[in-house]
C-alpha cells in the first residue's frame, strides 16, 4: 500500500502548555494532534505527574514540513525559555495524505 | 493526634525512604474532586439559613484579607528574590490551601469546637484575590500586558473554585433535607477520604525535599515565619468580624496556608518566568507540613489568646 511522506513533530512539555499548544498547532495549519499524559525527567528536574503542577504532556502533530518548522520555531521562541520543553521530529508515512 | 496527620506522616516517610508506593493519578484527581465538593456542599447546606447581613461583611473581609497578604509579603520577598519569583510566592500565600482547611475543620470537630458553618464560602472567596494581586505585582515593573481573559477563566473555572462554589450552590439549593440521600458519601466518608488524600500529599511533599535544599535558608525561614505571622493576622481579622473561636481558628488557618492547586497552575500561565520549584517547594515542602503538624493547633491558641468564645 502506498504511503505519503509527512513530518511528525513531537512536543513534550508541561501540562500548563496544553491549551496554548493546541491553539498554536491549529493556527499554524495542523489538521489534527494527539496528546497523552507522560512523566519523565530532564535538566529541570523530574516531573512525576503526581499532582496538578507536576504533570507533563506529549503532543504529536503529523503535518507537512512547512507547518512543522513554523510550529517548532514558535514553540522554541515562545515557551522554551521558561517551560520544560523537549521537541523532535520524525519522518512518517501516512496512508491518507489529505488528512495531514 | 489526628489520624489524618499520621497518614500524612506515613506518606512523607514512604517518600523519603524511597518506597515504591504511588497512588494512581486518577485516584488523586478523584479524591481532590470529592474533597472540594464535600466541603462546598457542607457549607452550602448551612449557608442558606444564614442572614445575608451577617455573611456579606465577613465575605468581604475574607476577600480583602486574601488580597492584602501578597502585598504584605512581596516587599519582604523582593529584598532577596527576582520580581517574578517574589510575586509568585506572594500569590501562593495570598491564595489558600483547601486541604489545610479540611484538616483544620477535622481538628476542630475532634475537639467539639464549633465554627461558622459558612466558612467554606470564605475558602472559595479567598482562592482568587491573592493570585490576581500576585500577577499584578509580577507585571507592575515591566511593560508586559496581562491576558486577563484566559486568566480569569483559569481562576474562576479552575476545578477548585468551580467545585467549591458548585457544592455551595447545590447545598444551598437542596438544604439539609435534600442533601440527606448523598450524606453517606459526602459527609460520613469525609474523614476517611481526607486521610487517603493526605497520604498522597505526604508522598508529594516528601518529593519536594530536593527543592528545599536548593531554596536556601531564606526561603526555609520564610516557609515557617510567614504562616506564623499570617496566622496572627487571620486571627485578628476573625476577631474583628465577630467569628467564633472555631471560625477565628479557621480564618487564621486560611490566612496562614499557601495554595498548591489553584495558584501554581495560574502562576505558571501568567508568570512563566517565575521558577515554580521555589514557590511550590516553600508552599508544599515547608508551609503545608508546618501547618498540619504545628500551625493548626497553634492557630487555635491564637484564637484563644485573642479571646474568641
Amino acid at each position: 500500500m502506498q504511503t505519503h511522506a509527512r513530518k511528525m513533530l513531537v512536543i513534550i512539555g508541561e501540562a500548563a502548555l496544553e491549551k496554548p499548544l493546541v491553539r498554536d498547532a491549529r493556527s499554524f495549519g495542523a489538521h489534527g494532534y494527539t496528546i497523552c499524559d507522560v512523566r519523565g525527567g530532564g535538566e529541570r528536574g523530574d516531573r512525576e505527574a503526581r499532582w496538578e503542577a507536576d504533570r507533563s504532556i506529549e503532543m504529536k502533530v503529523i503535518c507537512d514540513e512547512a507547518v512543522a518548522v513554523k510550529l517548532a520555531e514558535h514553540v522554541l521562541g515562545s515557551y522554551a525559555a521558561n517551560y520544560a520543553v523537549t521537541m523532535f521530529t520524525a519522518e512518517v508515512g501516512v496512508f491518507r495524505p489529505q488528512k495531514f | 493526634m489526628d489520624p489524618v496527620v499520621l497518614f500524612f506522616l506515613l506518606g512523607l516517610v514512604a517518600r523519603i525512604a524511597r518506597s515504591d508506593l504511588r497512588l494512581p493519578e486518577a485516584m488523586y484527581d478523584a479524591l481532590a474532586i470529592y474533597l472540594l465538593l464535600a466541603i462546598g456542599l457542607k457549607g452550602g447546606v448551612q449557608l442558606a439559613q444564614q442572614p445575608l447581613a451577617t455573611v456579606l461583611p465577613q465575605a468581604l473581609a475574607a476577600i480583602a484579607l486574601g488580597a492584602a497578604i501578597p502585598l504584605l509579603l512581596f516587599p519582604l520577598l523582593r529584598a532577596r528574590l527576582p520580581r517574578p519569583d517574589a510575586a509568585s510566592i506572594a500569590a501562593h500565600y495570598g491564595s489558600v490551601s483547601v486541604v489545610t482547611f479540611a484538616v483544620a475543620t477535622s481538628f476542630l470537630a475532634a475537639r467539639k469546637i464549633d465554627a461558622e458553618s459558612h466558612m467554606p464560602l470564605m475558602v472559595a472567596l479567598m482562592e482568587a484575590p491573592g493570585i490576581v494581586v500576585g500577577i499584578v505585582l509580577a507585571r507592575a515593573g515591566g511593560g508586559q500586558r496581562i491576558a486577563w481573559g484566559p486568566l480569569a477563566h483559569e481562576v474562576l473555572f479552575g476545578k477548585s473554585v468551580l467545585l467549591l462554589l458548585g457544592g455551595l450552590v447545590i447545598g444551598a439549593l437542596v438544604g439539609p433535607e435534600g442533601s440527606r440521600p448523598i450524606a453517606p458519601l459526602f459527609t460520613d466518608l469525609f474523614k476517611g477520604v481526607l486521610a487517603l488524600f493526605l497520604l498522597e500529599m505526604g508522598l508529594v511533599a516528601g518529593g519536594r525535599v530536593g527543592d528545599l535544599r536548593r531554596a536556601g535558608p531564606f526561603l526555609l525561614a520564610f516557609g515557617v515565619g510567614a504562616p506564623l505571622a499570617l496566622g496572627v493576622l487571620g486571627a485578628l481579622v476573625g476577631q474583628a468580624i465577630g467569628l467564633s473561636l472555631g471560625g477565628t481558628t479557621l480564618l487564621a488557618t486560611l490566612a496562614a496556608s499557601a495554595s498548591y492547586i489553584a495558584a501554581p497552575t495560574a502562576m505558571r500561565i501568567a508568570v512563566p518566568e517565575a521558577n515554580p520549584a521555589l514557590s511550590i517547594g516553600v508552599a508544599l515542602g515547608i508551609t503545608f507540613p508546618f501547618n498540619i503538624f504545628v500551625g493548626i493547633p497553634l492557630y487555635l491558641q491564637y484564637a484563644r489568646w485573642l479571646g474568641g468564645s
